[in-house]
């Protein structure tokens, strides 16, 4: 009745509160912004992506700079002299015992840091040339805020060159295989019958194989010299590959059951093409779980990059990638005497909780009536 | 150009479901849910499909629009452009052109908009589909529609979580009247609402009625509401029509002894009766697995040994009353009491006070 409507807004100011006007994604952001954990964990992921965008301007050396006289040097020691920040130059001697370089900061040699220096030359965005860099020291010497590994390669700009790896091939090739498992599941929902029957016996026999047998083998046959972009996109499709049955069948079940809606049949009744239902109907209702699924696919699809890294079949050196920089980390005295090697591990660790928090808290909002 | 006042004849209609089990999905078994049914709607007038649930009354109404395409019969719709089409054998095409003339409302006003659409979006889809309007035109015949089943039209910018279950029915109603249809098929449209709304909901469907000479199909099993708003009333059981007549002649004057079975069920709105009709003995039989001769044989009270060898046919016992019964002339049946035969009295209880 028109006359039991809620009261419309006549001014401006309230037609934004008028809650029948707010579309239903809408409602999920505000159901979302509700739990603090999902919250804050999209924070961190923004400061992780924000870090990796700007990863080489925050690095201050090629991922692959070798300095023999900072092999596992540790973490610098920052100190605040004459007004500015500083660091020290490293004394380097051999433990005769252990046969381990020894350092110690020459407290007496500061060593000041210089901010907006010139460094290697690198691609930001992969497109503008620069060699800008927030910060570094004098040329001869090194700053290693979380210290360097055997080689003297600083372990702060091989994190950051990883993350360009490690952050964007789990997102693209959980992308790839959102819209594989959509296409695939939304006909296997809608046209029923045959067809269903054939995709749903298909991604049965796709996963009836072990998953990481046939990553590995997958990841084997891939060719070895090709360039590591090449490689980066391979890597990509084997996840995306693997990835998409478990979303094909969940938008599946979905599609079904939108299919069998009465706004469906109303829909029907007036002469809608399968397209027309498909667009207007089963995708956007489907979506929200769509998200959903991927979100929560991602931190597992950056462990299958990382675990393919670590087992040296997935992204290989001279690239950089977390599952490289967790190899490197493998060792007893990595472990023991080098700890700032499983930096990274940490890291890891953050990004994949934070996904799993998102994804927990976009899971509980997608159904903003419950 | 037909100037005939039938709308819908539907002849034989079937629509089997295939029961598949096993590893190969063989078809085991059927269920048939419709199973032969005959009956016609002339233009302006509202014919009541009851019975219980799972009788198929829902499914006869979505097959005849093909939502559920029919396993066998006929459905002549006399189209007034076209003139009669056999709705169950139209291509893409002609389908195309047929599906305005024939539209449907839902049971659940809950689960029939889609909550991702405004209100607007979801009335004006159909004239979108069928490439009616666009733009401001669009807009204008949305906001005209509404304004036909009381929603103003300032609430087309707001989704359907804005509304109550009465108003939401509404904007399935005028979704339904967007492409200016010949025939809707009402499909339990007020069982989901309080009975309050129910009333505004049948008041609505009659004034539509009346404006636009608007045939129904109605679809459901509040006998009251469907003697409240049906011209005619067919009675449904497992599949088959067993009896259609005039409402009143059905109601009062039932001819199978499932009507009335169905009749003396209506619970009496009287403190005082303390006889309790007879029920029906036993379950509906399923529909995969119907028993032998006349469906209702087994609940049937007046049964004899040809009902159970024999199903009898749907026959015309005079004056349009169709009935599928082998004793349908002799058995002498009761239905509802019309109104101006019933006595008011003043109960003794209230005359005395409480001892």
């Amino acid at each position: 009745m028109a006359t039991d409507a809620t009261q419309l807004p006549t001014s401006k100011a309230a037609a934004t509160e008028d809650v029948g006007q707010i579309p239903q994604w809408q409602l999920m952001v505000r159901r979302f912004r509700r739990s603090k954990l999902s919250v804050s964990g999209l924070y961190v992921l923004i400061v992780l992506y924000v870090f990796m965008i700007f990863s080489d301007f925050l690095a201050p050396y090629d991922h692959n700079r070798l300095d023999s006289n900072y092999a596992w040097a540790p973490p610098s020691v920052i100190g605040f002299e004459n007004g500015q920040l500083v660091t020290y130059k490293l004394k380097q001697t051999l433990d005769q015992v252990r046969f381990e370089w020894f350092y110690e900061p020459d407290l007496s040699a500061p060593l000041p840091i210089q901010f907006f220096v010139q460094g290697y030359e690198y691609r930001f965005l992969g497109i503008i040339p620069s060699r800008l860099h927030l910060f570094g020291v004098e040329e001869g010497y090194q700053i290693n805020i979380i210290g360097a590994d055997k080689d003297g390669k600083d372990v702060f700009s091989r994190l950051m060159k990883g993350s360009q790896v490690s952050l964007t091939l789990g997102f693209i090739g959980v992308i790839v295989s959102v819209i594989i498992g959509s296409i695939v599941g939304t006909a296997s929902g809608y046209f029923a019958g045959a067809v269903d029957n054939f995709i749903q016996r298909l991604i049965e026999l796709l996963r009836s194989f072990p998953d990481v047998p046939l990553f590995l083998a997958l990841a084997a046959a891939l060719p070895m010299g090709v360039p590591v972009e090449v490689r980066f996109f391979l890597i990509t499709l084997i996840i995306a590959l693997i990835g998409w049955t478990g979303l094909a069948r969940e938008v599946r079940g979905k599609v079904m059951s939108y299919r069998a809606s009465d706004y469906t049949a109303a829909a029907v009744a007036a002469g809608a093409s399968h397209w027309h239902i498909i667009t207007r109907h089963l995708i956007p209702n489907s979506l929200s779980h769509i998200i959903v699924v991927g979100t929560l696919a991602i931190p597992g699809a950056i462990g299958s990059e990382t675990a393919l890294s670590y087992l040296g079949l997935g992204i290989l050196p001279p690239a950089v990638s977390w599952g490289v920089m967790l190899r490197d980390a493998q060792t007893i005295e990595a472990i023991t005497s080098y700890p700032w090697m499983l930096i990274p591990v940490g890291v890891l660790i953050i990004t994949v909780l934070s996904f799993y928090l998102l994804g927990d808290g976009v899971r509980d909002a997608v159904d903003p009536y419950a | 150009m037909t100037t005939d006042d039938m709308l819908l004849e539907v002849r034989g209609l079937k629509k089997h479901f295939p029961i598949r089990s096993g590893l190969l999905r063989r078809v085991t078994g059927t269920v048939k849910a419709v199973d032969g049914i005959n009956f016609h709607i002339k233009k302006g007038e509202t014919l009541g499909l009851v019975g219980e649930s799972g009788c198929g009354k829902s499914t006869a109404g979505r097959a005849l629009l093909r939502l559920h395409e029919p396993t066998a019969g006929e459905v002549i719709f006399n189209d007034p452009e076209l003139g009669k089409v056999d709705v169950t054998k139209a291509d893409r095409d002609l389908l195309l052109k047929l599906r305005p003339n024939m539209q449907i409302i839902f049971q659940d006003p809950f689960t029939s908009l889609n909550p991702r659409l405004t209100v607007g979006q979801i009335v004006g889809e159909p004239l979108e589909i069928q490439k009616r309007a666009s733009g401001t035109e669009l807009k204008d015949r949305v906001a005209e529609l509404l304004k036909e089943v009381g929603i103003r039209p300032e609430n087309m910018s707001r989704y359907p979580h804005a509304f109550s279950g009465g108003q939401r029915q509404r904007i399935g109603i005028a979704r339904a009247l967007a492409l200016n249809p010949k025939l809707i098929v009402c499909d339990e449209p007020v069982s989901a609402l309080d009975v309050s709304i129910q009333a505004q909901v049948l008041n609505l469907l009659d004034e539509l009625q009346e404006k636009y000479g608007l045939s129904y199909l109605f679809v459901g099993h509040d006998l009251s509401v469907i003697e409240h708003i049906s011209d005619r009333v067919a009675v449904m059981y497992v599949g088959y029509i067993v009896e259609m007549a005039r409402t009143d002649k059905l109601y009062f004057s039932p001819k199978h002894p499932y009507t009335e079975a169905l009749l003396n069920a209506i619970p009496k709105a009287d403190p005082r009766l303390r006889h309790r009709p007879e029920r029906l003995q036993g379950d509906v039989p399923s529909p995969a697995n119907p028993p032998s001769g006349c469906y209702f044989h087994p609940r049937c009270k007046y049964a004899k040994d040809i009902c159970k060898a024999e199903r009898p046919p749907l026959v015309d016992i005079g004056d349009e009353h169709f009935v599928a019964c082998h004793f349908a002339q002799e058995l002498s049946l009761t239905g509802v009491q019309p109104l101006n035969e019933i006595k008011l009295e003043i109960p003794a209880h209230k005359k005395s006070t409480k001892a």
